[in-house]
């Protein structure tokens, strides 16, 4: 079969020819299935118009429940009715245009004029909409038309299909009648192309019957049939037009005909647009609204965004994520189970028919799930048959082979935020039930193992595999396009590991060392530096794995001391590496971490994404092997400090409260003094916080003296692996002012203006308003404990309400930003339209997941390779 | 009053209407047609201030923070 080109769409509106010609079955009654259950009778179900039930066969395109498509048919309408979507079009004709003669109310003239102005601009591929709104606009006001000259009344239009002109009320025969007078050439002015829509089409004569495909009935688990909701309202059209018809025929008075004609236009309304307002929505007999035509499409869930633009996919896995750290970070950890449902085609030809027979023939994993035959029909390999199969296999079919290690899968957690979020990785299978992946690359996931899923999917063609491999591979991704610096990296344990491993002399002996290095992808390990007592140092093991590059700079741990000692700083805060040797200062989250990481992007500016992966794998083992050798915990004890400690702490904050109380005094008897530009309650709430804040530090400052730099939780902190000085002070020492939108707490009791019923009317000292003196150690006390939930609080509703508009503002960048390409010149065109956008894109053509901190050029790394030895000087002088 | 140029003010790039032979140089070197560029209306206060006529090129010379100066290309419609 030639796959065929769509070359152009068009939207008309359908005529009641069209629809009596393209349908194959006129319905007559309201009856969908007969006493016998299954039989479907000549009505609503049926005659000819599709097949659902299994087993039965279709009219005469004979397919059966897979293969017909369903067809159309038709319902008579005993009287027209208005089409509730081109209501307020129909009315904006009918002001347009003379109720006597029917032509547009405009000079032949003016005519012409708007008329060659939309076809201009449809030439330039513009917009004509601003004309027709034009048209609409200065016609709607002429009360005598131009060329018969009758008088023109008010139209005015109510929701949602009720047209009145003036006083009277106009039926839709009467609409149809002077729609059928507007001439075709008048059709041009008003937007409308008449080669594609009669007015008169748009007030429904002859109502489509949607096929009986696009509303199955469903089977409940009692047995009964319940109908789908498009059937149940064609039902209901159908019985109010057979009444209709009865009723006229038996010569009913006008009344009763009006009624049972607003009654048949509410229900095809309802059933075009059940959301329609103005008028109640058709209910089930639950209550529940049914969900008819326009709802089918519209919004998230709807055709277009639900269906179209996304859909529910084959060979897609999904489970929840754990780590290991043994895996590379180009590889995914994919349990058994999965890998044995998964299946990657091998399309069998001369040269690879003997390895499909293989796996054809094996009876574990992995082999062959299913085999596709020439006919295409599709074969379950199963120890029976296995060798029956593999003896009658040719080329040209197709042996679906089950997943194995080394194949190419996309990876990708939800939300799906920046390309990173789907990558590609090589199947590694196995035992248990989880995905597992290397921890140094949760960052672009932003995932972590506290119940996280993610999901997996299998390319399936070759081309497809390639494209996965070479676009979207880990290495690719390594740097991220928001900062040009490297987004996979080091994290948590990493970093302490690390840590723990560089600082100062750390001595270890052979057998330590063969541990720590056993699973490295490195050539050889060095001599010992204590080369009497054959003991390695911590900077040694290290410099195994980096490749060779030359470094220096200041590390995290950098207390940021007034004079920078440089090489002999007493905290080994600087960093010095020199041809892949690391001489002096510890390895923390400046070095390796997933933000910062300044040897990983040294290394992917020297030397590519394949040294750098190497790299990161090889510091991912070895730093939990470090940790692993050293230990390393935390426990309620690490919280403790002395008792002088406390005391201290205590003095503090005592004077801290009492300088507050100084201040509102001050306040209140009117000293205090405003600063420049803020009134005088601001300033004292200023100071206050600000007062409160410094005592919390100083607080935070004893304690982590009394802490020192063994203890696990100020490791991390300093190091960079996880947490901050702020935690530490919070859980040892005190945790200080809660605060709702940046003040501290005021709401509570108004009136009496307090906060809670504890404290006098009017009282603004720090524990009225929030200040939680203890720390979370020593516990909160119940007023404290309340305020700290109101701050918390706060946190997480900002939290859940930052998401929602965060994921609305990428989804309307994405929509307007996906049809943009760079061309092969630098420039960034549109698609379709090729309308430049930017003559060179970002104004400099930099990819930026490839430059310099987001920089075009790195100078001083050119000039350092260019000038070597000379540029240090340089440097050094600039200094 | 003394006339004020928009062109003076610090905001505003330099704009320049292009010449017949500098206008088919750009459009070979980028190839592509004319109603592919970015637009401008020809009531556009500084299409009115240098005297651009419908169908005119222009060019605009302004300063990138990503690349020093960077040239872009208007049509006049």
């Amino acid at each position: 079969m030639i796959p065929k080109r769509i070359s152009s769409i068009r939207f008309e509106v359908l005529s009641p020819q069209e629809i009596r010609r393209m349908s194959v079955s006129k319905i007559i009654t309201p009856e969908t299935y007969d006493d016998d259950g299954f039989p479907i009778e000549a009505g609503l179900m049926d005659p000819k118009l599709g097949v659902i039930d299994p087993g039965l066969r279709c009219k005469t395109c004979g397919g059966k429940a897979g293969e017909c498509p369903g067809h159309f048919g038709h319902i008579e309408l005993a009287a027209p009715v208005i089409h509730v979507g081109y209501a307020k079009l129909i009315s904006k004709l009918l002001s347009s245009t003379c109720r006597e003669c029917g032509r547009v109310l405009l000079r032949e003239s003016r005519k012409e004029e708007f008329i060659s102005e939309i076809e201009r601009r449809k030439s330039l591929g513009q917009e004509y909409e601003g004309v027709v709104k034009e048209v609409f606009r200065i016609t709607k006001g002429i009360k005598k038309c131009p060329h018969c000259g009758a008088d023109q009344f008010d139209i005015k239009f109510e929701k949602p299909t009720f047209i009145y002109e003036g006083e009277h009320r106009l039926t839709p025969k009467d609409v149809r009648e002077r729609l059928e007078r507007i001439p075709t050439d008048d059709l041009l002015v008003f937007g409308l192309d008449p080669k594609a829509v009669r007015p008169e089409w748009m007030v429904l004569t002859v109502l489509p019957v949607p096929p009986v495909t696009v509303r199955p009935s469903i089977i409940l688990e009692t047995g009964q049939r319940s109908e789908d909701d498009l059937t149940h309202k064609l039902v209901d059209i159908i019985r109010i037009n057979q009444r209709f018809i009865e009723n006229k025929e038996a010569g009913a008075p006008q009344l009763i005909l009006e009624d049972l004609w607003e009654l048949l236009q509410y229900h095809v309304t309802t059933y075009l647009d059940n959301e329609v307002s103005g008028i109640p929505p058709a209910r089930h007999r639950s209550g529940r609204p049914l969900k008819t035509i326009a709802q089918r499409l519209k919004g998230k869930e709807g055709r277009f965004r639900g269906s179209l633009s996304g859909k529910r996919v084959n060979f897609s896995a999904r489970t929840v994520i754990s780590p290991d750290p043994n895996l590379s970070i180009m590889e995914v950890g994919v349990p058994i189970t999965i890998a044995q449902e998964l299946t990657v085609p091998i399309y069998v030809t001369p040269s690879n028919i003997e390895e499909a027979r293989e796996y054809i023939l094996r009876r574990e994993h992995p082999k062959a799930n299913y085999v596709i035959r020439n006919d295409g029909r599709r074969i379950r390999v199963l120890d029976l048959n296995a060798e029956e199969i593999a003896e009658r296999l040719e080329p040209g079919w197709i042996v679906e082979r089950q997943l194995k290690d080394g194949d190419i899968v996309l990876f990708n957690r939800q939300p799906s935020l920046h390309r990173m979020s789907i990558m590609a990785h090589y199947v590694k299978v196995l035992p248990y039930k989880t995905f597992r992946l290397n921890p140094a690359v949760c960052p672009p996931y932003n995932a972590d193992f506290d119940g996280d899923e993610m999901n997996l999917h299998v390319p399936q063609s070759l081309e497809a595999q390639a494209e996965a491999k070479i676009l979207m591979a880990i290495q690719e991704h390594i740097l991220s396009p928001r900062f040009g610096g490297p987004i996979i990296g080091g994290i948590h344990d990493h970093i302490s590991g690390l840590y723990l491993l560089t600082r100062g002399e750390r001595k270890f002996n052979r057998e330590e060392v063969i541990y720590l290095t056993r699973r490295l992808d490195i050539r050889e390990i060095p001599e010992p530096k204590y080369k009497d007592d054959d003991l390695w140092t911590g900077k040694q093991i290290f410099s195994t794995i980096l490749p060779e590059i030359s470094l220096e700079y200041k590390a995290e741990i950098c207390q940021g001391c007034e004079e920078c000692k440089g090489e002999n700083c007493e905290y080994d805060a600087y960093v010095i590496i020199k041809k892949g040797e690391l001489l002096k200062g510890t390895i923390d989250e400046k070095s390796v971490g997933a933000f910062k990481g300044i040897i990983i992007d040294e290394i992917m500016r020297k030397y590519g994404p394949e040294e750098t992966r190497k790299f990161i794998d090889n510091m991912t083992q070895l730093s939990i092997r470090a940790i692993m050798n050293t230990g390393f915990s935390f426990g309620i004890s690490d919280e403790e400090i002395p008792e002088e400690a406390i005391q201290q702490i205590k003095e503090v904050l005592d004077g801290a409260e009492k300088k507050v109380d100084e201040l509102i005094q001050q306040y209140r008897e009117g000293n205090l003094e405003p600063m420049p530009g803020r009134s005088i309650e601001e300033t004292l709430e200023m100071k206050i916080m600000q007062e409160l804040g410094r005592a919390r530090d100083k607080a935070g400052k004893i304690a982590s003296k009394y802490l020192g730099m063994e203890n696990s939780a100020v490791i991390m902190a300093v190091s960079g692996a996880r947490g901050s000085m702020l935690n530490l002070t919070q859980m040892a020492a005190c945790i200080g002012q809660q605060s709702v939108r940046g003040e501290r707490i005021k709401r509570g009791y108004t009136y009496t203006n307090r906060t809670l019923s504890h404290f006098k009317p009017g009282e603004l000292g720090s524990r009225a308003r929030g200040f939680v003196r203890s720390s979370y150690k020593e516990g909160l006390k119940p007023i404290e404990f309340f305020f700290h939930s109101i701050g918390g609080r706060e946190g997480l509703v900002d939290t859940a309400v930052r998401t929602s508009q965060s994921g609305y503002l990428q989804r309307r960048l994405i929509n307007a930003l996906q049809d943009l390409k760079v061309d092969y010149d630098g420039t960034v065109k549109e698609q379709t339209s090729n309308l430049i956008v930017q003559f060179k894109y970002g104004e400099d053509g930099v990819d930026p997941m490839k430059s310099f901190r987001g920089k075009a050029v790195d100078v001083r790394r050119i000039m350092r390779e260019v000038l070597g030895e000379e540029f240090e000087e340089i440097e050094a002088k600039e200094k | 009053m003394s006339k004020i140029r928009l062109q003076d003010h610090i905001l505003v790039p330099k704009h320049e209407v292009m010449s017949e032979e500098e206008v088919e140089k750009v459009l070979n070197i980028l190839k592509i047609n004319k109603e592919q560029l970015p637009k401008i209306k020809a009531e556009d206060p500084i299409a009115k201030e240098i005297g651009a006529k419908v169908g005119d090129i222009i060019r605009i010379e302004r300063e990138s923070p990503t690349s020093g100066k960077s040239t872009a290309y208007r049509l006049v419609v």
